[in-house]
Formats: C-alpha cells, sequence, structure tokens
C-alpha cells in the first residue's frame, strides 16, 4: 500500500501500476468476503476447516466412521434420491414456464414442450425418468434401511419421517401422472380416484374431494397442478432438512459391526472430505448421466389426447399403484382399498416399534439365520402369489361378496403372517427381529409380485396374458 | 420469580394467583384451537367440491327426441350428456349413464353381442344395464326418462344408483 517506489520509472507507469494493484487488491477484497479461505485444501487440517467453514459442507460431519464408507454398505440410494429431487426440481421449473393447467390446452402445451421448445423432449424426459426412478431408488432405499437394520434407536422416528417422504413422492408422482392430459393420465386417473369411491361411509366424498367434483376436468387439474408444484415440493423439502437433520443426529447411517481382527479397530474415522465427498459427486454423475441418456434415448411417453368418451383398453393405474389394482381384481373392494392398504400401511408405519432395539444393526439381513428366513420367506412369496392369482382366476373369475373376497383372504394373509413367523422362530430358531423380517420380506415380496403381474401379465380387458404374447 | 409468586400466594388468598393464571393459559389454549380450526375450516372449504354448472349438454332436462326414431331392442348414445338411451324390446326406455360402476371407464354398446362391455376390466352389463359380468358390484346409474307429447326427455340432473333392474325403472312409451 504505502510503499515507497523509488522513482525511476515514468509517471504514467507507475499510475498505471498502482491502478492495477488496487484493482487487484479489491477484488481480492470481494473474493475473500465471499471465499474467506483457499477452495483448494491442501492438509488434511486445511479440508477439515473447509468441511467446518463452508455452508454447504458444514451440512455434513468432519469425521465419519470408516466402516460406512464401503460402496455396499448403503449403494448411496439416499444420496442419490436427493440428486434425483433436485433434478426434478429444476426441470419441473423448466416444464411450469411453458405448461398451462387447464383441460382445452393442456395437452398442447405439452405437445408445444415436445415439438416447439429447444431441448423441450429432453427436459420433459429427464423429468419423466428421474420421477419413475426416484420410486424405485427410494423404494430400494427403504429396502436398505430396512436389511441393515437401520430403524432402530435414535433413528427410530426417522423411519416414520421417511414412510412421510415416500407417501409425497408417491403423492406427487400420482398427481403429476395427470398433467399431460392425454388418454393415458386421464384413464390411469380415472380408475385410480374411482377405488377411493370403495372406501365405507366416506368413499364418495373422498373422490369427489380428490376429483374437485364428480368428473375428472378443470378442477381436477388445477388442484393436481397446484398439488404437484406448490403443495407437495413444500412439504417434500421440510421433509427432507427433518430427516436428514436426524440422520446427523443419529451420528450417520447406521455402522456396520467390525470385522473380528480389523486392524483399526472399532473407532477408524475417515475425512468427509475427501473420502465420502468424492464417492457421493461421482455416484451424483453417475444418477445424473443415466437419467440424461434414458431421457435422450427413450424419452417420456406421450398418449393421444385425454378423450372421456372412450376408455383405453386396458386402462391401467400407475405401475406403483398396479399392485392395488391388482388386488382389486381379486378381493372385496372394501377390503382391496381399505382394510388390506390400511393394516400393510399401519404396519410398515410401526416397524421401529415392533421390534427389539436391542439386537446389533448394521450386517444386511442380520445374520446368517435372517439371511435364511428371509430368503425363504421371498421364495415362499415368489411361488405363492402366482399360483393364488391363477387359482382366484380360474376359480372365482372375480371377486366375491365379503366373506369370499374379503374375510377368507384376510384370515389367509394372517395366517401366512403368524405361520411365518412361529415357523421362524420354532424351526430356524430366529430371534423376533429376523422372524419379523421374514414377514416383511414375504409380504412386500408378494406385493412386488401382485404389481408385476398387473404391469406386465394384465392384457386387454385384464386377463391374464403373456407379456410376449400380447 | 419463585419468590414473588410465593410472597404473593402468601399475601393474596390463596389459590387467587394460580387461579387467574389458569384461566389465562385456558384462554390462549382456546384461542390457539379456535385460529386452528378458522384456518383449517378455510383450507377445507377451498378443496371441497363445488358443483360443476352446466357441465352436461343442455342443461339438467336433455331432450333426446321423438319416440319413434327408436327401435325396440336399440341403444343410442347421447355422448352430449353422458349416456345411453336404451329401448327395451317391449318398447320401454331407460337413460343408462355410461360410466362403469367398477372403477369408472366409459362402456361402450355392443351392438353385435347386445351387451355393455367394458374396456378396462371386462365387466359386461345387458341392455338394461344389469350386471352380467363381474367385478363391476352394480348395474350402470340411470336417470328418469319422461315422455311428454312422443318426446323423449331425460333428467341429467338425478342419478339414480340401484341394486338391480326392475321394470318399474323403464319408462313405456
Amino acid at each position: 500500500m504505502a510503499v515507497v517506489q523509488p522513482a525511476r520509472k515514468g509517471a504514467a507507469a507507475e499510475t498505471d501500476d498502482a491502478r492495477g494493484a488496487a484493482r487487484r487488491q479489491w477484488l481480492g477484497r470481494v473474493w475473500r468476503s465471499i471465499f474467506p479461505r483457499p477452495l483448494v485444501a491442501r492438509t488434511d487440517r486445511e479440508r477439515a476447516a473447509l468441511t467446518r467453514f463452508t455452508f454447504l459442507l458444514h451440512l455434513r460431519p468432519v469425521l465419519v466412521p470408516a466402516r460406512t464408507l464401503p460402496w455396499t454398505h448403503t449403494f448411496g440410494l439416499g444420496g442419490s434420491s436427493l440428486v434425483l429431487i433436485t433434478l426434478l426440481a429444476a426441470t419441473g421449473i423448466l416444464n411450469m414456464l411453458v405448461y398451462q393447467p387447464v383441460p382445452g390446452v393442456a395437452y398442447d402445451s405439452v405437445v408445444a414442450i415436445q415439438d416447439q421448445v429447444p431441448f423441450g423432449a429432453l427436459v420433459r424426459g429427464v423429468h419423466w425418468w428421474a420421477a419413475n426412478l426416484l420410486v424405485v431408488v427410494l423404494l430400494l432405499h427403504i429396502v436398505r434401511v430396512f436389511a441393515t437394520g437401520g430403524y432402530h434407536g435414535a433413528r427410530q422416528f426417522n423411519w416414520v419421517i421417511g414412510c412421510g417422504l415416500l407417501a409425497a413422492v408417491l403423492a406427487n408422482n400420482f398427481t403429476g401422472y395427470l398433467l399431460p392430459w392425454d388418454q393415458l393420465a386421464y384413464w390411469a386417473v380415472t380408475i385410480s380416484t374411482a377405488m377411493l369411491a370403495y372406501v365405507p361411509l366416506i368413499g364418495g366424498m373422498l373422490q369427489q374431494v380428490a376429483r374437485g367434483g364428480p368428473e375428472i376436468g378443470t378442477q381436477t387439474l388445477v388442484s393436481f397442478y397446484t398439488i404437484h408444484t406448490t403443495i407437495v415440493p413444500v412439504v417434500l423439502i421440510v421433509l427432507m432438512g427433518f430427516h436428514f437433520w436426524r440422520v446427523r443426529r443419529a451420528g450417520g447411517v447406521v455402522e456396520p459391526p467390525a470385522a473380528p481382527g480389523d486392524p483399526e479397530g472399532d473407532d477408524a474415522k475417515r475425512l468427509f472430505l475427501p473420502d465420502l465427498l468424492l464417492r457421493e459427486v461421482v455416484q451424483a454423475l453417475v444418477i445424473v448421466a443415466v437419467v440424461v441418456v434414458l431421457a435422450a434415448l427413450f424419452g417420456a411417453p406421450l398418449d393421444e389426447r385425454a378423450n372421456p368418451g372412450m376408455s383405453t383398453n386396458p386402462a391401467k393405474a400407475p405401475w406403483y399403484f398396479m399392485g392395488l389394482q391388482e388386488l382389486l381384481i381379486h378381493l372385496h373392494p372394501v377390503f382391496a382399498v381399505m382394510v388390506f392398504p390400511l393394516l400393510a400401511g399401519l404396519g410398515f408405519l410401526l416397524l421401529p416399534y415392533v421390534t427389539s432395539d436391542d439386537e446389533p444393526a448394521g450386517r444386511w439381513f442380520l445374520s446368517p439365520t435372517g439371511r435364511r428366513t428371509a430368503t425363504l420367506a421371498a421364495a415362499a412369496a415368489l411361488v405363492a402369489t402366482p399360483i393364488l392369482v391363477i387359482a382366484d382366476d380360474l376359480l372365482a373369475g372375480g371377486p366375491s361378496g365379503l366373506i369370499g373376497g374379503g374375510v377368507l383372504p384376510l384370515a389367509l394373509a394372517a395366517g401366512a403372517v403368524w405361520g411365518t413367523f412361529v415357523l421362524a422362530r420354532r424351526r430356524y430358531g430366529a430371534s423376533v427381529n429376523e422372524a419379523v423380517q421374514a414377514v416383511v420380506v414375504l409380504l412386500a415380496v408378494g406385493f412386488a409380485v401382485l404389481t408385476l403381474i398387473g404391469v406386465w401379465f394384465r392384457g386387454e380387458g385384464m386377463a391374464l396374458v403373456w407379456p410376449w404374447l400380447r | 420469580m419463585t419468590t414473588t409468586s410465593d410472597g404473593a400466594a402468601a399475601q393474596k388468598p390463596a389459590g387467587s394467583e394460580t387461579s387467574r393464571r389458569r384461566v389465562l393459559r385456558w384462554l390462549w389454549w382456546g384461542l390457539g384451537f379456535a385460529v386452528a380450526g378458522e384456518l383449517a375450516w378455510i383450507g377445507l372449504s377451498f378443496v371441497r367440491p363445488r358443483r360443476a354448472a352446466g357441465a352436461t349438454g343442455d342443461g339438467p332436462i336433455f331432450v333426446a327426441g321423438p319416440v319413434g326414431d327408436f327401435a325396440p331392442g336399440t341403444v343410442t348414445a347421447f355422448p352430449a350428456g353422458s349416456f345411453y338411451l336404451a329401448r327395451l324390446s317391449g318398447g320401454e326406455f331407460l337413460a343408462l349413464d355410461r360410466t362403469c360402476t367398477h372403477l369408472g371407464c366409459t362402456v361402450p354398446w355392443n351392438a353385435g353381442t347386445g351387451r355393455f362391455d367394458c374396456p378396462c376390466h371386462a365387466s359386461s352389463f345387458d341392455i338394461t344395464g344389469a350386471v352380467i359380468g363381474p367385478p363391476a358390484p352394480r348395474p350402470l346409474d340411470h336417470y328418469p326418462v319422461r315422455i311428454e307429447n312422443g318426446i323423449v326427455k331425460v333428467d341429467l340432473e338425478t342419478k339414480l344408483r340401484r341394486t338391480a333392474f326392475v321394470p318399474s325403472q323403464a319408462v313405456s312409451s
């Protein structure tokens, strides 16, 4: 600053130099006000400081347990969900700039996104693929958390928050399904909202509220659009913050037990930056690449304009509701849309509270016994579900009364749950948690099989067909 | 804090301080619930379905046409009113809603087989709207039909649910 310069150069050159120095100094001040410390950390000490004093990074701990780092421990599914949600927000905002939520023009505005907006088809494709992948990734995330016992102790309530997040994502997938206002959208939403009418007593009212009137129309589209673009995103952001905070409070993801003879012992830690952050960035880039490639290759489907006078054949709900629709083919409607989903949902929500806290968590499927009972339960569901579906199709050919289509199947399901539990306990010497795990695997695989049957093995008139003969 | 309240309790009649606090606490809670209730009410009144005005064609009374236009044993579609006018073989009229009672698909009339076949989930109904094939749980809804001066009129305001077809639902010309 106040350095005395020897007066050897010319006066003009001297002022130029001084001006340049002053400008650099001013720019440096601005830069340091934004980034008070070096962005490239060269030592572990600098990296720890960077983690602690950078806003985005300080949301993460400085040190993470070394044993949680291997990819196969979590598969990075929670982080992948966050990446997909970010992609959805970005592409969703772009879509909102063009889309018009009014039945007469909604379809045309979607066609405009596809055909007139540069990269419109790609952006819409990314939105569609990210939305569908998100449901898959979230379900896998739940499987991971469940199978590694990451819902005990400090994590109990975070399981419930996670269930809320899943519900919010499903709600947004479903409301988004209607927006293109094509045949696929119109009839899928007709079917799904018609399921509500089977809820006893308040079903008709529920259906009217969901549709905003007796039929699917302008009111339905406007309220679905508002839910899709405002209500659920706000709920998602709040719940995500809560969810991540709870993970942090619980000390990060659930730790696997130390391998016997692990030289580093129980408490080995690694720096978040770079050990975990690099892995996360790599996974995020892979996810984005996969979504963009899928969007570029396959795009998002767009059927013909919605025609309320002509139903599609077959008319199917969105794929994540196909298990429910498949139940509706076999069961009395009150049981298919209310009793079974309510019981299953409640049981799922309360899982952390019906299992024991004391068992060691962090190992996939708990133990060799847990692995064996879970595999057997999965195999049983894999075999029994198609047999039940085909038997019901051949024998009854449709849902029967309250007894045959409701009480009897409920008794059958309760028997299967009880039988699995008792068999796991007595025959295989499973602990309570292992037996509960076997029951959950049985039900989850059964529902997954129902969904697959609904999506691929149901053709015209919802008759059973081979997908390759369709 | 505790000393002042202890002192106040000592000077004033026993319990007056606590009862005032209790009243105020209840008041705050009551106000809080009232506000929450009002906000919930406002929110709910926004999602409560409103009646769609003039959703169906020519208004509540739909003029289908002269009796002679409809041959016995045929079904005529009225897309503008979202219903079918069925004339049974005996000459009686029946106005059937086109919405499948299973999951709300639109059922097309198949003149060849003389049935309504739902394309979505294979329910089928006969010309009276009665279920002849599951999974539909009840017959197609119907509307009251009036015949005035040889003109068939349908009251689309009044959708009627039924558990079975009985001849009195059909109107003879």
